[in-house]
């Protein structure tokens, strides 16, 4: 190990866990905004009046089929201009829980499909009204469908918030990035910042198969 | 407010979009040949009995798809010069997504390995085939058609991944799109018709491979 | 003397494929009625008209006197509101062929369900009423298991003990063996014959000719729709009087018991 690296790792600590603090927060706007928004869009598509339905799916099939990149430039770009004052942090996190609400209803959207019409049957037949069948026998069966994709969705928030250096946000690449641009050192310091998000997503990888193996039902 | 929709200095400006969409493409089908290649041999690696073939495939693939795109974008183009290894942009990016697609693709082609039933192979070996030609003629054939689906959203994907190489100014679409937005200023038109072509494009992606789907399908 | 189970010109459609054509049934507390029939015939459509579980356009069900499903007001037919026939539906109980037990509850849980949400039980009064019934289809010491965990004739055990714990009045089966390993058969089709024996009155579509025989106090026979031919058991089938159910018959497992 280089120890010239290893003093201006020391000298760089404070801006670089600043960077990973900025990283966590909008990784955690990010998906705590789009898996709300995202249980909203997958009930739509699910049970929706066919109007409704229609509306979106347009939006999930349009933002599903635009780069993420592109959605932050346009969020950054675009929000300004029309009227709304939002600096390049909010834009960006802006950007990034729409990209996360599209997936995240899939995702519901998918593991309500999923589960066979006979448990709706066998719930009616025993005389549970529709609030009664979602609450206790759908939404237990959809969960354990759609936690570990959530978690997969999660992960790729965190390698998403990434982008957001290219508008500018301080997190954690755009903090590397500048610690490189006084030291020169791009090797160690990419290196170092790819370690950390490693570190972090395949902590994330772990944690989703603890849940996995937690909320799986014996057999 | 006061902004008016015009259109006209996107449209005057829409052959670069063109280009630059070409390029994404040419970017794409680059990085997916070579990912394809890597995403098969790195798969039956995977499943390899012997600890140096599967140890090293494993390492390679966690480690590629946990780290963020963009940090190995700036990590081959900036970091590696300081190896000796200077590569121009263009190669530089088809090279990072290619190692990138590589690591999704072998653990595509890895599920659809499994979903091979063994006694193919057990009646391949029976009838005295080698385990080469089994893997070419009966297991990857079969895996194919099994993985196309997974395949054809990885593709899109991929795809959509080749945006990033705007970070290092290669001229593809979303690099040719924010310029546009920066000389015309005309920011919601250039962003509204990049996102059409990304989304026209991935429509017809999605719809050619599903025919490509229906074509490979066995009669049944 | 009001019937259990009234059915007068049952129609129904799914789209333009008229699937029941007209069915008259009338039955009496205790009775228990086994329905034959080809697939096609409509015996599982008009089962599922009982609890609504499908729509029909045309006739009327009542069930202990109740209209089930659609009510008749200022001359125009209209369906009753969910809620209601939501209500409507803790009048009978059924068992589906594919089971349908709640995968993500034990037998207990399963069992316990509807008692708390629907009759508003207590937990413990819940509880040991399930327990009860659990023990009276054989499996109390199989109640903490996950349906996963059971074989399929205890599954169905289980999705009957759970039907049955609502106390309906009446218990519909819909092919409820059929799809069964062949040595699990007869676990099941024991419980129902339990039942029968206690009294409980119950409407059966199955494929079990042997079965109907043995359990019925009536059979109907039913044919593209309409209800081809019905009778006492022994009637049936030793002496079909039409053609179209001797040639089922014929077809079918059935051996006569000498």
């Amino acid at each position: 190990m280089d120890l010239a690296f290893l003093d201006q790792l020391w000298l760089a600590r404070l801006p670089l866990l600043r960077g990973l603090g900025v990283t966590v927060v909008i990784s955690a706007l990010a998906i705590a905004a789009g898996t709300f928004a995202g249980v909203f869009v997958g009930l739509a598509l699910t049970y929706g009046p066919r109007p409704l339905r229609w509306l979106v799916r347009g939006y999930t099939d349009f933002v599903r089929g635009t780069p993420v990149l592109v959605l932050v430039l346009a969020s950054f770009y675009v929000l300004s201009t029309i009227g709304l004052q939002l600096n390049a942090f909010q834009a960006g996190v802006l950007a990034l829980a729409v990209f996360c609400s599209s997936h995240v209803g899939e995702i519901v959207r998918g593991a309500l499909q999923a589960i066979p019409a006979g448990q709706s049957e066998a719930a009616k037949a025993i005389g549970l009204t529709f609030r009664q069948t979602f609450i206790y026998v759908l939404v237990p069966q959809a969960i354990r469908q759609i936690l570990p994709t959530w978690v997969n969705t999660a992960a790729e928030m965190v390698k998403a918030s990434t982008l957001l250096s290219i508008i500018g946000v301080g997190e954690l690449l755009l903090a590397t990035q500048e610690v490189i641009s006084r030291t020169f050192m791009s090797l160690p310091f990419y290196f170092f910042a790819g370690a950390l998000y490693f570190a972090v997503n395949y902590g994330i990888e772990r944690f989703g198969r603890y849940v996995d193996r937690k909320t799986t039902v014996p057999s | 407010m006061g902004y008016t929709l015009n259109f006209a200095a996107v449209w005057r400006n829409f052959d670069r979009l063109l280009e630059g969409l070409g390029l994404s493409l040419l970017l794409a089908v680059g990085a997916i040949l070579i990912g394809c290649v890597l995403g098969l041999v790195v798969a039956f690696a995977l499943r390899a009995k012997p600890l140096w073939l599967r140890g090293p495939a494993g390492i390679y693939v966690t480690a590629f798809r946990n780290t963020p795109i963009l940090v190995l974008i700036l990590f081959t183009y900036f970091a590696l010069p300081q190896l000796g290894v200077r590569l121009g942009k263009i190669e530089s990016f088809v090279f990072t997504l290619a190692l990138y697609s590589g690591a999704y693709l072998a653990e595509v082609f890895r599920a659809g390995l499994i979903s091979v039933p063994p006694g193919m192979r057990e009646a391949g070996l029976a009838i005295g085939l080698s385990e080469m030609q089994i893997r070419t003629s009966i297991v990857i054939p079969i895996m194919l058609r099994n993985v196309l689906p997974s395949l054809s959203s990885t593709f899109i994907s991929l795809f959509k991944d080749t945006s990033l190489a705007a970070a290092i100014a290669v001229p593809e679409l979303t690099f040719e799109a924010r310029k546009i937005n920066v000389e015309t200023f005309r920011v919601i038109e250039t962003w509204i018709v990049a996102s059409c072509l990304y989304v026209a494009t991935c429509s017809v992606l999605a719809a050619g491979l599903r025919q490509v789907e229906r074509r490979l399908a066995v009669p049944r | 003397m009001t019937h259990l189970l009234e059915i007068r010109d049952l129609h129904k459609r799914f789209g333009d494929t008229e699937v029941l054509k007209g069915v008259d049934c009338e039955m009496a507390k205790g009775e228990v009625i086994c329905v034959i029939g080809s697939s096609g015939s409509g015996k599982t459509t008009m089962l599922r008209c009982i609890n609504m579980l499908e729509e029909f356009q045309g006739g009327s069900i009542r069930i202990d006197g109740q209209e089930i499903g659609y009510e008749t007001v200022g001359g125009v037919r209209r369906r009753k509101k969910e809620a209601q026939i939501a209500r409507q539906r803790a009048l009978t109980g059924m068992a589906f062929q594919q089971f349908n037990l709640f995968p993500h509850m034990t037998a207990l849980g399963n069992v316990t369900l509807g008692l708390v949400k629907v009759k508003k039980k207590a937990k413990d009064e819940a509880r040991a009423a399930a327990e009860r019934w659990l023990d009276r289809v054989g499996l109390l010491d199989r109640k903490d298991h996950y349906p996963g965990q059971l074989s399929g004739g205890q599954q169905q055990r289980v999705a009957i003990a759970r039907a049955i714990a609502m106390n309906p009045k009446l218990m519909l089966f819909d092919e409820v063996t059929s799809a069964l390993d062949p040595e699990l058969v007869n676990e099941v089709l024991q419980v129902i014959k339990d039942l029968a024996r206690d009294g409980m009155s119950m409407l059966i579509v199955t494929h079990e000719m042997r079965f109907a025989f043995e359990v019925s106090s009536r059979v109907i026979f039913m044919n593209q729709g309409r209800i081809g031919e019905a009778g006492n058991p022994r009637e049936m089938f030793l002496n079909p009087k039409s053609e179209r159910l001797a040639e089922f018959l014929k077809s079918s497992t059935f051996r006569q018991a000498n």
